[in-house]
């Protein structure tokens, strides 16, 4: 059988679907400012079609337009992608078994969304059949979700005035998975120590304030899971 | 900046992408991570969330907003009210976003 006809390839893109539309709006409004950015349109598209990692192309572009060096735009993305090296060594628990130019093909589409609609369905860390189908389903749906409207937003650039708030749709997404996130109070009290230091390390460059956030909300994620006794993981989740 | 220029950056940019996504998939062999390191990093991609939840609701052009009549709150508290009624993210989303607009666009917010 063909991994998009597997069931769970249809079930990781029907899981998906739910925050779809913050995608779009938020791929809209990345394309929107990339085609203000001063890139020629030709670059701006093959930016987007090649990189896809938002954040990083909303920091590396006023670098680009601006004609600074090299070393500097791929320093900064890689600062704005840092997140993603933490969360690899999570996927290296389902597919560390896998061929390693599978593993790279993988690595190269899974986005921040994917990662966590993934760890939802599979909070047992191990390998399963039903990984890898379900990985390319949700997968092909944030592709296109971001890509399409991107390629949107690009070309029609200008007409969309910002004064609709739609970026603020992407963020509503992101608020909706988190709430679906939260289900003790371990996790409640690292995503509040998450916010609070997100917005308190705002000034730093490069986002790292989201690393900052990481950091804190592992340690004290840690430090309670060590000091109250060990809740169970939430059962594998079959239906 | 020369279109070959151009093409250069973008293609860095395409492999940090990768390299990045696929850090620690890259090795044939795994890079031992200690214990507590991989249970803690199960509140990773929750903490990565709320990381750029948060400033985008509470925060303007770097600082703390200083007023309530700001269309954002709100909205997030229809958001929030939506989710937890019916758990549904499009909902989510909508609910939200149609506060917002209403506010920016009907009261001038």
């Amino acid at each position: 059988m063909r991994t998009w006809q597997h069931p769970e390839f249809a079930r990781g893109a029907r899981e998906m679907t739910g925050t779809a539309l913050g995608i779009a709006a938020w791929g809209l409004v990345t394309g929107v400012a990339m085609a203000k950015s001063g890139l020629p349109l030709p670059l701006a598209v093959l930016m987007s079609l090649v990189v896809f990692a938002g954040s990083a192309q909303l920091a590396a572009l006023p670098l680009l337009a601006g004609g600074a060096p090299l070393w500097v735009i791929w320093a900064t993305a890689l600062c704005v992608n840092l997140r993603f090296v933490i969360f690899s060594a999570g996927w290296r628990r389902y597919f560390g078994d896998l061929p390693r130019g599978q593993r790279l093909r993988m690595a190269y589409f899974a986005a921040d969304l994917n990662y966590v609609l993934f760890m939802k369905r599979f909070p047992r860390q191990r390998p399963a059949p039903e990984a890898v189908p379900y990985f390319w389903g949700g997968v092909a749906l944030n592709w296109t979700s971001w890509q399409v409207p991107s390629l949107i937003g690009l070309l029609v650039g200008e007409r969309i005035p910002p004064e609709w708030g739609l970026g603020f749709a992407g963020t509503l997404a992101l608020l909706g998975l988190t709430f679906s996130l939260l289900h003790d109070r371990s996790t409640w009290i690292a995503a509040g120590v998450a916010g609070a230091a997100a917005v308190a390390a705002y000034a730093l460059p490069l986002k790292l304030n989201i690393l900052v956030a990481i950091a804190a909300a592992v340690a004290i994620g840690l430090l309670i899971d060590h000091t109250t006794t060990q809740p169970a993981l939430p059962e594998e989740d079959l239906t | 900046m020369t279109a070959v220029e151009g093409v250069i950056a973008i293609a860095g940019l395409a492999l940090i992408t990768l390299l990045t996504r696929g850090f620690f998939l890259i090795p044939e062999r795994e890079l031992p991570l200690p214990a507590w390191l991989q249970q803690g990093l199960r509140y990773a991609p929750l903490a990565a969330l709320v990381a750029v939840v948060a400033p985008e609701v509470v925060m303007t052009q770097g600082q703390l907003i200083t007023t309530w009549m700001d269309a954002r709150l709100p909205a997030v508290l229809a958001a929030t009210a939506y989710f937890y009624w019916r758990r549904g993210i499009l909902g989510t989303i909508l609910a939200g976003t149609a506060v917002l607009l209403v506010l920016k666009l009907g009261f001038g917010w």
